[in-house]
């Protein structure tokens, strides 16, 4: 509240002329606007549609690629580095390659998307496995569970926790390569709307945008990955009660 | 009276449940964590391997599961050779082990899923191992709900639920305060004499084997082999503060440190290839032969 106000005081009184940076009613005035002509909806919904579709790919390929790089040897040797080596790569890196192989298609921002989320995701599913406590692998041994009854019955729900975290922070770097990846072709979402504030020189409009773009992150966030882990956590036994 | 509770095991002895033939095992190329084991387990016997930690008892436990493969000797139950883990050699560990996302009841019926029963009869089996450990009505809780007791008996129930032909149990009250381990000693004891499984029982409590065992396999460590073989003769259920318990324990835990002074005072000559090359250690056998005056008949 008091950073509001001082952002108004200083659009009002700073040295800056207004169209560089707009006062927070500016802003908010042109998200109202933005909101009621629909064109904030659309394009939120359409930023939606493919993160749901690039981060659903990203968890069902990552998920099953950290568990075998937990539990193979020939795993670990063989793809363990490139893993490690590619997740340092910033995704937006994978566009150039996404734009040659894919042309300028939607196809080409999932790549995006499931690129950024897909290693991070697997790194933690790995990390969830490992931390499996041993003694928890070696009851289901001597209890005789194996397979398919294993594999769902202890190993993922045992992992549960880690994968989670993984979905979570896989889910803030989908969203991110997401965002990045709109912004350099026109696309129809949250992107392209920024890009058409820059355009324009309308400054509220892109603050706006970015407004909607932190409050859209944080929702999703808080109230599925938030809600969900602390679910977990607490059936768990993870928390103190 | 005193003098015929604590008996050397007769041997040979009839059919074996479960026979060990001169196991042997070493970590890596560490030293041998055990040397020439011989041991027959009568079906029905309540044996417990005593002896201070690191002597190996552990790993010839884990050695009747099937999760550690010696490196020599033979272990047969019911005649036919151990190759790796089986439900029908069962492990209790010292942790409960349960899987904190299912419910006391989930953790049996999951369990007993796996052995092939169905939903319903899975259920109803699990229901009824609750109640046998007096767990009714907190089939419903989270295992991090319940005490370490409670979770220990959870962890019982699903063990005896799973009716294993051999039931392994490595210090499973170990963890367990004085008054719960208590109640967990009349609980096994109770449920044993109901069910007579075979069970191995890894301890290094010395009451705590004289409690619950017919037999007490007492093992020293480095290497790790048999030090004596013991039956005991009280009538249960047993009282660990009943006197002649009581008397018991310290002659055996007299007969340990005997054992174990004899083989330090042999150590400082050229002991070690000696004790290799006739285990039990000469002290070993001396020992006996003075208990056996003192506690029990000789042979």
């Amino acid at each position: 509240m008091l950073l509001l106000v001082g952002w108004g005081l200083l659009a009002k009184v700073g040295p800056w002329p207004h169209y560089l940076l707009p006062s927070p009613d500016g802003v908010g005035a042109s998200l109202v606007a933005m909101t009621s002509d629909g064109r904030l909806g659309t394009a939120v919904g359409r930023s939606l549609r493919r993160l749901a579709q690039g981060y659903a790919i990203a968890a069902s390929l990552g998920i099953p690629l950290g568990i075998l790089l937990a539990r193979s040897e020939l795993m670990r040797a063989t793809l363990r580095p490139l893993v490690l080596g590619l997740q340092a790569l910033p995704s937006i890196c994978w566009l150039p390659l996404a734009l040659l192989w894919f042309g300028l298609s939607e196809a080409a921002i999932l790549f995006v998307v499931v690129m950024g989320s897909l290693l991070a995701i697997s790194i933690a599913t790995e990390d969830g496995v490992l931390s499996i406590p041993p003694q928890l692998l070696r009851v289901a041994g001597t209890l005789g569970v194996r397979g398919p009854r294993f594999l769902f019955g202890v190993l993922l729900p045992a992992a549960l926790p880690g994968i989670l975290t993984g979905l979570k922070l896989g889910f803030s770097f989908a969203w991110r390569a997401l965002l990045a990846g709109e912004l350099l072709f026109v696309s129809g979402g949250l992107g392209e709307l920024l890009t058409t504030g820059r355009e324009l020189l309308d400054v509220a409009q892109v603050m706006a945008v970015m407004v909607a773009i932190v409050v859209v992150g944080m929702v999703i966030d808080r109230w599925v990955f938030g809600l969900l882990e602390k679910r977990v956590r607490s059936r768990w036994g993870l928390v103190e009660s | 009276m005193q003098a015929r509770l604590l008996v050397p095991s007769p041997h040979p002895r009839g059919e074996a449940k479960i026979a060990l033939t001169g196991v042997a095992h070493r970590y890596g190329n560490e030293v041998a964590a055990l040397k020439e084991v011989t041991l027959d387990i009568a079906a029905g016997e309540f044996v417990c391997l005593l002896g201070p930690s690191g002597c190996g008892k552990s790993t010839l436990l884990y050695a009747l599961a099937g999760h550690v493969t010696p490196s020599g000797g033979r272990i047969t139950i019911d005649g036919k050779q151990v190759a790796g883990p089986s439900p029908e050699r069962l492990l209790v560990f010292q942790e409960p082990a349960l899987f904190p996302w299912l419910t006391a009841r989930q953790n049996l019926a999951f369990a007993l899923r796996a052995k092939g029963l169905s939903r319903r009869k899975a259920d109803a089996r699990a229901m009824d191992f609750l109640k046998r450990v007096q767990l009714q009505g907190f089939e419903g809780a989270l295992p991090h709900q319940l005490s370490g007791g409670m979770q220990m008996r959870v962890s019982l129930a699903r063990a005896l639920a799973m009716d294993p032909a051999v039931l392994l149990m490595d210090e499973p009250f170990g963890a367990l305060d004085a008054q719960t381990r208590a109640d967990m000693h009349r609980l096994l004891q109770s449920v044993w004499t109901e069910s007579r499984k075979t069970v191995v029982f890894v301890t290094h409590d010395v009451r705590e084997a004289l409690v619950l065992g017919d037999r007490v396999v007492v093992l020293a460590g480095r290497p790790g082999r048999v030090l004596q073989d013991l039956q005991v003769k009280l009538p249960r259920p047993r009282d660990p503060d009943d006197e002649v318990l009581v008397t018991l324990s310290r002659h055996v835990r007299q007969l340990i440190r005997t054992a174990r002074q004899e083989e330090s005072a042999l150590a400082t000559g050229e002991v070690h290839r000696h004790a290799q090359e006739h285990p039990p250690a000469p002290g070993a056998r001396r020992v006996l032969g003075a208990l056996a005056g003192g506690v029990g008949p000789p042979r």
